[in-house]
């Protein structure tokens, strides 16, 4: 979706905010944030490309003027919502109000560590031969989608050559839709700085982005 | 219940969101969907045993060892699971080069992704509109602001993490480090210099910070 998460090439920002020595979380609330958000993730009630378009369809004004755990924050009370385990009266009032839901799994302390060790690997094994091969030329499609997706406005409509085949991932597309993972095949891309921003380009820029088959048209 | 009422309500976020998020976790906990404890060991993981120092080990083995080189750049997920780094966002590993003619540059245009499994969480300019929206079309503007200033001839190569590939950039080894241990080596590279918007620390800079 062309919401706000979608910044590349975007101006008016200002300048890049750096700290010396920056914490992990400046603040307590964050630390909760942080780790609230990824031991829901981890119950299994959804996928990360779920959790992406939870945060990407606040509000623009709201998603541009809140910190990044607030953004996960927001995200995760409407996925809560949405997934029928929590309701906004329980959310507003801050205690169980319903039964619990059955979930597919809690995270214990001592499961933090397997868990985080094994991660969420997103290849799957090939169905079909690779349409592109690294050297082709492509042009990635014009399309302007409302559900989520990975392909970037200002890459859309470019040309630019297959560097790599990473093989078959996840198609998030479709996952973030809970229409099943339809894995499809990955590449690494990449586009002349000129190509993508014109004669406004730094000429010694080039931009590498891993897109997905169904964006790729052959040139 | 007494509180301190704060009437400054116009720069005051943080004390919303606080309250939003206790509320949020006490809620989930009543219902039994998460476990306090478990919340506290995914803290301390991200305080203490996952951060950039392991990017570091990495780097400064690629630097000394050929061998090691030559399988990272080969297969990066393998070869840094051989250092015991593996899992959550670092599970499509690939390591990208800077050399004399070619500096590299990550970003998520469109939300956070960072190889947590090396460098652990990304900072908060990196997350921000700021850096997002500039990386891709600005790289030499960006680096100027991170103090960094490159020949007019070097090419640039931005990565944009579209995917569940992860970006781990390879400083160049500074001069002057011949024979160095890894362990000394380690300390040169910081978090700014894998993602590539910065540069290994030379020596002579170490002496300067000590």
């Amino acid at each position: 979706m062309n919401g706000a998460q979608d910044l590349g090439g975007q101006m008016g920002f200002g300048p890049i905010e750096l700290e010396d020595d920056e914490p992990n979380f400046h603040a307590k609330w964050e630390e909760r944030a942080f780790a609230v958000t990824l031991a829901m993730g981890a119950t299994g009630t959804w996928n990360i490309d779920t959790s992406r378009f939870a945060r990407e369809t606040l509000p623009p004004a709201v998603y541009l003027s809140s910190s990044y755990y607030k953004i996960w924050t927001l995200g995760l009370e409407k996925l809560l919502v949405e997934s029928g385990l929590v309701s906004e009266q329980e959310l507003q009032a801050g205690r169980s109000l319903n039964p619990a839901k059955p979930l597919k799994r809690v995270v214990k302390a001592e499961d933090v560590a397997a868990v985080l060790a094994k991660g969420g690997p997103a290849n799957r094994p090939e169905q079909q031969p690779s349409r592109f091969k690294a050297g082709d030329r492509i042009r990635t499609k014009r399309m302007n989608p409302e559900h989520h997706t990975r392909l970037p406005r200002y890459v859309r409509d470019v040309e630019g050559t297959i560097e790599t085949v990473h093989g078959v991932h996840v198609f998030p597309d479709a996952n973030s839709q809970r229409l099943g993972e339809q894995p499809t095949w990955l590449y690494g891309v990449v586009f002349r700085g000129p190509d993508v921003w014109g004669t406004d380009s730094d000429p010694k820029l080039t931009i590498r982005l891993d897109l997905w088959e169904p964006y790729l048209d052959a040139v | 219940m007494s509180h301190d009422h704060n009437h400054d309500h116009d720069h005051s976020e943080l004390p919303e969101i606080e309250l939003r998020v206790r509320a949020l976790e006490t809620l989930l906990t009543d219902k039994g969907y998460i476990d306090p404890p478990a919340l506290d060991e995914l803290i301390e993981t991200y305080e203490t045993r996952i951060g950039p120092k392991n990017g570091a080990m990495v780097v400064a083995r690629t630097w000394t060892d050929a061998d090691y080189h030559a399988r990272l750049m080969a297969d990066a997920t393998a070869a840094i699971a051989e250092l015991g780094f593996t899992g959550r966002q670092g599970e499509h590993m690939v390591a990208v080069e800077n050399t004399a003619s070619t500096h590299n540059m990550v970003v998520c245009t469109l939300c956070s992704c960072y190889p947590w499994t090396v460098l652990g969480l990304p900072p908060v300019w990196y997350k921000s509109a700021p850096y997002r929206s500039r990386a891709v079309r600005d790289p030499r503007g960006v680096l100027a602001e991170f103090n960094v200033s490159l020949p007019d001839d070097t090419e640039i190569k931005v990565w944009d993490s579209t995917a569940e590939v992860r970006y781990l950039v390879i400083p160049q080894r500074p001069e002057g480090t011949e024979g160095w241990s890894e362990e000394k080596l380690a300390e040169l590279v910081t978090r700014d210099s894998m993602i590539g918007t910065g540069l290994a620390i030379a020596p002579s800079e170490l002496e300067d910070m000590a």
